[in-house]
């Protein structure tokens, strides 16, 4: 924690113009001064240390309990939380700490709003589509736009992505509207089905899926800003409606994308 | 079949391999029954040995002595025309396709694709109304005279 303190308290005093580093070097790991001169130089002996309160509480361990009967002292000091009354007959293995958290994927560096990309996997795979953005969960915004080829607003891995050299000119395009929250399911409630809406669903008269109005009329305006910009180059319409497939003798690996 | 391209100091080769890979090359001298001294300072190519098998004859010769120098040699190449005429071959042409057909990316494989549809559709076209009178009278013909022409 100290260390954090004293940057928080530099950046006012060190808004002051940079100087050179007095101690330069004067070949490859030999600088011109020393440990010890260096450290006269700087003059830290002379500055005053700012004092760091320890913010850390300190959890109580043992607790004073009211005893019953006249004999037995009253109270009488226990611990918080009482320990095993027994010992573990075998060694049990445990799982390590482990402090790592998944990050965010970086975006490849081919891929930049607008570009093509061609799905690998999942429901639409072999569809070309147009990358919007990325979300903050590393997921890929993309859509085919849906008029053209029936893919809606969707998002996708990147790993999953075969990204092309073409690009849509998306620029000045703004799709801040559409976060992973978007994309998020309404959570389901476990519901228990009586007797007679259980074989009533099984006969297959389930309610058709709706698709709200909103996402509707979302998918309807997105479409019209990619579609405008799509138009500008002859055949890139038909180009992401088609699917993409590989034929005799092409080699994904070997082809320039 | 008579043999045109033979081994012989002046000849011009494809270099298939090595660090000449992709280049023509003339043979400046012979060293030994697999490989000979190439040299083409025109492409950039040093003077090195090359072994036979990693180069193919081309029709196309110098008028040099063995082992002349580099300056000689890009004059005669120069003189000789051979990058021209080279140039002309279906064999460089197909070089060169194969290059740019490599070089292509997705959406123009795309418009290719476009391209030949349209291509071949003009030609079916075309193709279908000339073919049309002739095969209407061929009918009539085989219905005239079921006997008389047996086979076609």
């Amino acid at each position: 924690m100290p260390p954090k303190a004293a940057t928080a308290a530099a950046p006012a005093k060190a808004a002051k113009k940079a100087h050179s580093p007095r101690n330069h070097v004067l070949n490859a790991g030999v600088h011109k001064y020393g440990r010890s001169v260096s450290y006269a130089k700087s003059a830290l002996y002379k500055k005053k240390k700012a004092e760091v309160k320890n913010t850390t509480k300190t959890r109580a361990q043992t607790k004073t309990v009211e005893v019953k009967g006249d004999k037995n002292g009253k109270t009488r000091v226990v611990p918080v939380r009482r320990e095993s009354r027994f010992y573990p007959t075998e060694d049990t293995p445990r799982p390590l700490a482990n402090r790592k958290t998944p990050g965010t994927a970086t975006l490849r560096k081919s891929i930049t709003p607008g570009t093509v990309l061609v799905l690998v996997a999942g429901r639409f795979r072999g569809k070309r589509v147009v990358f919007l953005k990325q979300l903050k969960s590393g997921l890929l915004l993309v859509s085919g736009p849906f008029k053209v080829n029936g893919v809606p607003l969707r998002r996708v891995n990147q790993a999953y992505v075969i990204a092309t050299s073409t690009k849509v000119d998306l620029a000045g395009a703004k799709f801040d509207k559409f976060e992973d929250a978007y994309f998020a399911k309404a959570a389901a409630g476990k519901k228990s089905k009586t007797e007679a809406e259980f074989f009533e669903s099984a006969a297959g008269a389930k309610a058709k899926k709706t698709i709200a109005a909103g996402r509707v009329a979302d998918q309807k305006e997105v479409d019209k800003v990619i579609i405008a910009a799509v138009k500008k180059t002859p055949l890139l319409k038909e180009y992401l409606a088609a699917p993409f497939t590989l034929t005799k003798g092409q080699f994904p690996h070997q082809l320039k994308f | 079949m008579v043999y045109t391209r033979f081994v012989q100091v002046g000849r011009v080769a494809l270099a298939t391999d090595g660090p000449a890979k992709g280049k023509l090359v003339v043979i400046v001298d012979i060293i030994d029954q697999t490989r000979a001294l190439v040299d083409n300072p025109a492409q950039g190519v040093d003077r090195q040995s090359l072994s036979f098998s990693a180069m193919q004859l081309t029709d196309f010769t110098v008028g040099i002595p063995h082992g002349v120098g580099s300056a000689p040699l890009r004059r005669a190449y120069a003189k000789a025309e051979v990058e021209t005429k080279w140039n002309q071959t279906n064999w460089a042409k197909t070089i060169a396709r194969r290059a740019t057909r490599a070089s292509l990316t997705d959406f123009d494989r795309f418009k290719v694709m476009v391209g030949r549809k349209e291509r071949s559709k003009i030609v079916s076209t075309a193709f279908n109304k000339l073919r049309r009178p002739v095969s209407a009278a061929n009918k009539a013909k085989k219905a005239g005279s079921k006997k008389a022409a047996p086979k076609k």
